[in-house]
């Protein structure tokens, strides 16, 4: 008999994993294989995490513009104990993702954080990066994904600046290696063009966001300048998918397993067929478009049909010089998450299609229920070395104009 | 393979699991009604500590002989490790995912000697 088995049992510090425990006990399975595939010196980019900006509501709503609504929002705030947060109208389908508590990360992270220095969600964030092998991460927001579909075009307008101006000073200030889009209140084109002048130019600012549950069509004339205005100053406009119940098209849906499997591809499927045809890329050659969280299965099923139709129906696209799935692997950029792996012959496929090698760029959606891992993108079998390093972090430094150079620090505990 | 200490048998109560660090990796040993069985804490899916996830019931949807349904159930004599991670979920007993069963957890040997258990990996 060997000797371990005669020294006292050694039980993990962590017997279950619930919403009170440490992100990086979470993580500490991908930060362990991070090491072993040598991630240290690779430059990753993790295009897509988000932070629930609602926990932090009551800082948000000092940030409204409007001094009546910013009024009437801090007292709601101050006085309506239990109320969901101002001004949101976040789906219900919030309230399913963690399969009922059984991925608690999904549902809340209560772990302790005893660092003041910096806000809350900096400490999560960066907690975040060293368990994944991350070096910069751009975070979105959750709720707020769902303002698009507000029925007042206003709130969208009150609260995107708000969340902005927040982000700016509490969260982007907080750590080099954050990034954010900023949020583009999409409904009123013009306050969008004046989000893009006002924050463009701001620290940690790489791009633009527009949240793509809403009814407003893509190729609207009235988005024509803001189009020109985040092409002129060269930074990607981010369509981030989601899903909304509201939407009459998912209507009979009753799981949320077949809602979210939708929902997240249905509503960038609708844009993308709109920007495509009507010659958006075209006409804004240099605007580069990226579409977010919506997995990669739908976008080979968008190109044939998209190029069958269109072959045979060209003079209703006149403006296009291409086939669409052209476009759609030059002009557009994709982030991988969530990576549809159970067919591997069909991701495969999917990567050519897509021209991964140039146009992916690696999305770890965490803490979200279907969150991937850098190390997925190490052992796909079909790809070289380069191509994994473009898709972990190179096209995003080509496309954000980041240094390259990792500043994580993975190292095992 | 190494041998590693996973506690007294009266240790655990039945329904009880306990992840035990053997080196460089982890066993979860759990007991369900009776019988000890133990996993690696390694999801098949992404390598995820599946060990330390929730124990939960196996959920079924009782079809009615007129095909209808009208409430979920749980099975009361299947229990299911979910990982944490992603929400994979295993019969403890066998290991299999309920969905499909060709997806495996990877066994870790157990033993149980002088009223101590003991893992191998």
């Amino acid at each position: 008999m060997n000797i371990q088995s005669k020294i006292n049992p050694q039980f993990a510090p962590t017997q279950q994993i619930d919403v009170y425990t440490d992100t990086r006990d979470v993580l500490a399975h991908a930060k362990r294989n991070a090491i072993k595939r040598g991630l240290d010196d690779w430059f990753i980019v993790d295009i897509d995490a988000h932070h629930v900006e609602s926990v932090s509501w009551k800082e948000v709503v000092t940030y409204i513009e409007d001094p009546v609504i910013r009024d009437n929002a801090m007292r709601y705030q101050m006085e309506r104990i239990g109320a969901p947060p101002y001004g949101l109208n976040g789906d219900l389908g919030l309230r399913y993702q963690s399969v009922g508590g059984r991925i608690p990360h999904q549902d809340d992270q209560r772990e302790a954080v005893t660092e003041t220095d910096v806000h809350r969600d900096v400490v999560l964030t960066r907690r975040a990066m060293d368990s994944l092998g991350v070096d910069n991460m751009v975070v979105f927001p959750t709720p707020m994904l769902f303002l698009g579909m507000h029925p007042q075009p206003e709130m969208e307008v009150w609260l995107g600046r708000a969340y902005n101006r927040w982000m700016s000073e509490r969260i982007l200030a907080g750590d080099d290696r954050i990034k954010t889009l900023i949020y583009l209140p999409f409904n009123t084109p013009q306050e969008a063009e004046r989000a893009v002048e006002e924050f463009g130019d701001n620290k940690g600012v790489i791009g633009f966001c527009v949240t793509s549950t809403r009814y407003k069509p893509v190729h609207h004339n009235d988005y024509m300048r803001l189009y020109s205005m985040i092409e002129e100053r060269g930074k990607p406009l981010a369509f981030h998918a989601g899903y909304h119940w509201q939407d009459p098209s998912l209507a009979t849906v009753n799981r949320f397993l077949g809602m979210h499997a939708l929902g997240f591809a249905w509503c960038n499927m609708v844009h993308m067929t709109n920007w495509i045809l009507n010659g958006i890329p075209e006409r804004f050659p240099k605007l580069k478009s990226m579409w977010v969280e919506s997995g990669l299965a739908w976008i080979p099923f968008l190109m044939q049909r998209l190029d069958d139709q269109y072959l045979m129906r060209p003079s209703e696209a006149p403006q296009l010089k291409r086939m669409p799935s052209e476009y759609m692997n030059t002009n557009c950029f994709y982030t991988t998450q969530p990576m549809e792996t159970t067919h591997p012959k069909a991701l495969q496929n999917t990567f050519e299609m897509i021209k991964a090698e140039t146009q992916l760029m690696f999305s770890s959606d965490w803490p979200h229920f279907d969150f991937d891992l850098p190390q997925e993108i190490c052992d796909l079998p079909f790809l070289d070395e380069q191509a994994k390093r473009n898709i972990l972090g190179l096209n995003a430094a080509r496309l954000f104009n980041l240094d390259p150079t990792p500043v994580k620090k993975l190292v095992q505990k | 393979m190494t041998e590693y200490n996973a506690g007294r048998v009266s240790d655990y109560a039945d329904g009880d699991r306990k992840v035990v660090v053997c080196g460089e990796s982890e066993v979860g040993v759990f007991k369900i009604d009776g019988e000890f069985y133990a996993w690696h804490n390694r999801c098949a899916h992404r390598a995820g500590p599946i060990c330390q996830g929730r124990i939960m019931k196996r959920v079924l949807e009782p079809v009615a002989e007129d095909h209808t349904v009208r409430a979920q159930a749980y099975d009361e004599a299947e229990f299911n490790i979910v990982c944490p991670w992603h929400g994979y979920e295993y019969s403890i007993k066998t290991g299999a995912h309920q969905g499909n069963p060709r997806i495996r957890l990877r066994k870790a040997e157990i033993s149980i000697r002088d009223g101590e258990i003991y893992v191998r990996v």
